[in-house]
């Protein structure tokens, strides 16, 4: 029995002095702030007009670097996403310009059409990376494909309370996140410091300015209201089916929810007669119980 | 399958088959006049969760096959074709990647319940056996299914588990080649895997089939460890058992769609949502999270090799824990002292998964060693000891004695 005792002692005591030493090994990685998102929790849809105004944020500065290959011009106006119309995501598409054949097997460069998908800057990595160094990721699945360490027992949390939305969060803070870096921080050139890239060292330079887009609907015009809205639309680019998903979910749920009390009253019917030993250890009469 | 069967069919027509092929009074004498012990609780209902689980996996697998494209190039696009373009493509993906973790998680509660229970015991061992041999075949289909994605965390992986077999002395080298079948994971080991993630579920679907019939000629085991010994303490399959694991599957699905619909990348890893791309290692490799106490293990040991033998000796040493328990109760519930070891044992198997996640430096490394020494103590010294020494509880006559003692 003492053995067992000190074992136990020693293993939670081992356990407390990781969880006291964590924080200081874990990889150097700021955690960004947590935004309130439309589309978090359990009823979250995409609110229409942030996508909007994050789409005109991604094609007035994102594009010129940042490929989105994996969206077409129809999703535009596909349900849960953005809300343009038919017409307003055929508009979008004829202004981009599409590498094509012709007739004759002859290269042509056409308008879009709303089943092209978004056309890239770069015709290819090696392209992107001799202008750019590095070569700037595609944005098709960036939200989900970024996040932070949580940590223990965050994580456990987050589990019940549905936070998700990590991606977004960290973008957002990305975007916001460039900084003089500190005295003792030796950045190397062609990098920029930023709080809250892993490493500090980014290639991106700043991307946004106050101002640097006009929105049409009056929401302010500041780098902190763009990079909430380009976060939000590129969450919707990685995750197109987010709302029917979350519908589905809550419909599915009432139903097993409902399924599984009227299984529990079934089941406590059903053995009701195989418990009666039970009922009468306790001195009751098992023909006058009811269940 | 368990002896003489009162199955009469009604109809004409089922009376005929029946003659020819007695396939009514099989299903009748194996799902509902078979006798199951009156006590089993709740974790008996994850055997009937589990095979639910199996059949969920290939059934979404099967329709998922259908879109899905093997090749490096265009693995990733079509998984994402899946989730955008494909009609509700998103759930039978979602239900497939976190069916797999349910089906861990059942799997690993099943296993638990069997180890405090003493399910393995004489005379269930072939039965605890073809089981091992079930969860072999999981953790292989498993990988296998986590690589096809072909994200970064997909292709890492595969790298450092087909690399552990280059620590076999002299033949390493050849058999990682011969398994990549080229000089490096690519296209050849995508298409292998994809053939083998095919095909490896309908194995454990027959192996599942043994492991049923098994159970169903020794008997099911209960909380009490004492076999039944009369009418008294058994009921009927159906409706007792039956109605029980429809309500508690009823339950888990709960759970499963919660994660299905609501937190559906939790248990996955942001870098698998990277196309695999050979030229960028990610910053930290870790499997899924039911391989996390296994890594953990393999990562404890400083030698490659040793650690690659630890890493298999921890699963091939349940396959001996018929013989390595030398005690005669099977329950831990007549057994005071395997209760707290057993306890302790969950408690390094978390660990060792929380380790697993974790970078192998500092205090980490001594936590995995002192966990991984633990886990195999608990079945090497532990088990053959307790059952010379262990003073045990006094144990109840029947099933029954035990329903009645216990709640008067």
């Amino acid at each position: 029995m003492r053995i067992v005792k000190y074992t136990a002692f020693a293993f939670v005591l081992a356990g407390a002095v990781a969880t006291a030493f964590s924080p200081a090994m874990s990889e150097e990685q700021e955690a960004p702030p947590r935004l309130k998102w439309s589309f978090a929790g359990p009823f979250g849809t995409y609110d229409q007009a942030q996508l909007q105004r994050g789409f005109k944020v991604y094609k007035e500065v994102c594009a010129v670097c940042h490929s989105i290959s994996m969206l077409a011009f129809r999703n535009l106006a596909e349900p849960g996403g953005p809300g343009f119309t038919q017409a307003q995501a055929a508009a979008v598409a004829a202004e981009a310009k599409i590498q094509d054949l012709d007739d004759k097997g002859q290269p042509i460069e056409r308008p879009g059409r709303l089943a092209d998908y978004f056309p890239s800057p770069f015709p290819n990595e090696l392209a992107a990376k001799a202008v750019h160094g590095v070569a700037p990721p595609d944005m098709s699945t960036l939200a989900k494909a970024r996040t932070y360490q949580r940590g223990f027992p965050w994580f456990v949390f987050d589990m019940f309370t549905q936070y998700q939305e990590q991606g977004p969060d960290y973008i957002a803070a990305l975007l916001k996140g460039y900084q003089e870096p500190p005295k003792d921080f030796q950045l190397p050139p062609n990098g920029h410091y930023n709080k809250y890239f892993p490493g500090h060292n980014i290639a991106m330079p700043p991307p946004l300015q106050d101002d640097q887009v006009t929105y049409d609907d009056g929401s302010p015009q500041t780098l902190d209201q763009y990079s909430k809205d380009v976060a939000a639309f590129l969450m919707w680019v990685a995750e197109p089916h987010l709302v029917a998903r979350k519908r589905l979910g809550f419909q599915v749920m009432v139903f097993l929810i409902v399924l599984a009390g009227l299984l529990y009253f079934t089941k406590k019917k059903v053995w009701h007669q195989v418990e009666k030993p039970r009922e009468l250890a306790h001195g009751q009469d098992p023909g006058k119980t009811t269940i | 399958m368990s002896g003489h069967s009162t199955y009469q069919p009604q109809s004409r027509f089922l009376q005929w088959f029946e003659k020819r092929l007695p396939l009514g009074s099989l299903i009748h004498s194996s799902f509902v006049a078979y006798p199951t012990p009156r006590n089993l609780n709740y974790l008996w209902t994850f055997g009937a969760i589990l095979t639910f689980m199996l059949a969920v996996q290939i059934v979404t697998g099967v329709v998922l096959a259908m879109h899905y494209t093997p090749n490096v190039d265009l693995a990733f696009k079509s998984v994402e074709g899946i989730m955008r373009d494909v009609n509700f493509g998103w759930l039978l993906r979602y239900l497939h990647a976190n069916g797999a973790s349910m089906f861990f998680l059942a799997v690993y509660i099943h296993m638990f319940r069997g180890i405090y229970y003493g399910s393995y015991k004489e005379p269930r061992e072939v039965l605890w056996i073809l089981g091992v041999i079930i969860y072999l075949l999981m953790m292989a289909t498993g990988f296998m299914g986590y690589v096809l994605v072909w994200g970064q965390m997909s292709f890492w992986a595969a790298t450092v588990i087909t690399n552990l077999f280059s620590a076999i002395p002299g033949v390493g080298d050849a058999i990682v080649t011969w398994l990549w079948g080229g000089y490096a994971v690519g296209n050849p080991t995508l298409n292998r895997f994809y053939s083998l993630h095919y095909l490896l579920p309908f194995v454990i679907a027959g192996v599942v089939v043994l492991h049923i019939w098994a159970l169903h000629v020794a008997g099911q085991n209960n909380p009490t460890g004492i076999e039944p010994k009369s009418e008294k303490d058994t009921v009927a399959f159906t409706p007792y058992a039956t109605i029980k694991d429809a309500f508690f599957m009823g339950v888990f699905c709960i759970v499963f769609a919660w994660f299905v619909f609501y937190i559906p990348n939790f248990l996955g890893h942001a870098d698998n949502y990277i196309p695999a791309n050979p030229a960028v290692t990610p910053s930290e490799i870790v499997p899924e999270w039911y391989y996390l106490p296994f890594y953990a293990i393999l990562r404890s040991i400083p030698d490659k090799l040793m650690g690659v033998i630890a890493l298999f000796a921890s699963i091939v040493v349940l396959a001996f824990i018929p013989w390595l328990d030398t005690s005669r109760v099977r329950s831990a519930r007549y057994r005071p002292l395997f209760r707290q070891f057993f306890w302790l044992w969950v408690i390094a198997c978390i660990g060792l998964g929380w380790l697993g996640s974790k970078q192998p430096e500092g205090i980490y490394v001594i936590l995995s060693r002192i966990f991984t020494v633990y886990y195999f103590a608990f079945f090497l010294i532990i088990m053959p000891l307790l059952g010379i020494f262990e003073k045990t509880k006094p144990l109840p006559n029947s099933i029954s004695d035990s329903v009645l003692g216990a709640k008067a």
